[in-house]
């Protein structure tokens, strides 16, 4: 799945010669970003491709963390050639203008045993904004497990522009689920 | 036995029929569209609806068929026509089925399951599948292009016996 594992790993070393809190790597081949929404009430679950995540966590210092991803959106998988290359257009994502979609946090606080709160700036298309969602962390198989979901509403954004703001078509609210398996 | 199919048979008879011109012409059209269009989203998700819907009245038709049975051929009619004519028929009934089936198991190997007029999702009987999903939509495809064909047989065929043989076979299912 990744044409992302040879710059992903070399950035993240880069990352980790820098940084001070605790880089980790990222596993992509167990990691993953998907869009779930809803088509004419018909649901779907559509994967980005290609996404770069970088997390810097130690369970000791959970507020110390800092996380950010960075999503190709031209890298949504509708399951049919041509329907991806017109969720790349201007109507849409606007690839060509907004390569990448991406997620920064601001500050990350520990919320119970294994969960944490995450607040951070959200951008799209060119439009930022704040978000704040929970993440559940666990320890499984020797790496550190995150996932989340963010809900979103596209037309913040002008995703789906023109004849798609029709929200009877695609509907407003999109969650942006995620799954990053890390470890040192 | 009487001359005439009953009423519920002409009925399951023409609305089947309508049902299927439909569905097949939108199938035509919606798989023209290039890209993704709002109006090609409505196109596929009222091809299913009424693919459903054929689907539910061939399951109700054959019900009706296995407990009314069909008049008999006027006896003037050839054996071998009489053949003929039960073989398509009998085609026709497993198309019926075939075709919506195969049109349903495609769109859940692709992953899009079916929300009835947009309130009920129907059962997710396969798993999203990236390998079968390519070959039912060429059965679908394919068996629908064999349905064309048994249909153009079968009003071809129908239209013979009113206005060549005049032998009222056709009358058998007008109102």
């Amino acid at each position: 799945m990744t044409p992302i594992r040879g710059p992903l790993l070399a950035s993240l070393f880069a990352v980790a010669l820098a940084a001070s809190a605790a880089p980790l790597k990222t596993d992509p081949a167990k990691s993953a970003v998907s869009a779930v929404f809803k088509q004419m009430n018909v649901p779907v679950d559509a994967p980005f491709k290609k996404f770069n995540a970088q997390i810097d966590y130690d369970a000791a210092k959970p507020d110390a963390a800092k996380a950010s991803v960075e999503i190709d959106t031209a890298s949504l998988d509708l399951g049919e050639a041509d329907m991806n290359k017109e969720v790349a257009k201007k109507e849409w994502f606007n690839s060509a203008q907004f390569p990448k979609a991406s997620f920064v946090s601001t500050a990350i606080k520990a919320a119970g045993p294994g969960k944490l709160n995450v607040s951070g700036k959200l951008t799209i298309k060119g439009k930022a904004t704040d978000v704040s969602f929970p993440l559940a962390v666990k320890a499984e198989g020797g790496k550190q497990v995150f996932e989340g979901s963010l809900p979103i509403k596209r037309l913040a954004y002008d995703i789906g522009e023109g004849e798609w703001k029709d929200t009877s078509m695609v509907a407003d609210e999109v969650v942006i689920k995620f799954r990053v398996t890390a470890a040192q | 036995m009487q001359q005439r199919y009953t009423h519920t048979a002409m009925v399951f008879h023409w609305l089947i029929a309508l049902l299927i011109v439909g569905t097949f012409s939108l199938g035509l059209v919606m798989t023209d569209i290039p890209g993704l269009t709002p109006t090609k989203l409505k196109y596929f998700s009222w091809h299913k609806w009424a693919g459903v819907t054929v689907l539910t009245l061939a399951a109700l038709r054959l019900l009706w068929r296995l407990t009314n049975p069909a008049p008999a051929y006027p006896s003037g009619m050839p054996d071998w026509q009489q053949r003929a004519a039960h073989g398509l028929h009998v085609l026709l009934y497993v198309l019926i089925f075939a075709v919506p089936l195969s049109g349903y198991f495609y769109t859940l190997a692709a992953g899009v399951p079916v929300v009835y007029f947009g309130l009920v999702q129907l059962p997710l009987l396969i798993a999203p599948n990236p390998e079968l999903k390519p070959l039912l939509k060429g059965l679908h495809y394919w068996l629908n292009m064999v349905l064309a064909g048994a249909v153009g047989l079968h009003v071809a065929a129908a239209l013979k016996h009113h206005f060549i043989d005049r032998d009222g076979v056709m009358k058998r299912m007008l109102p």
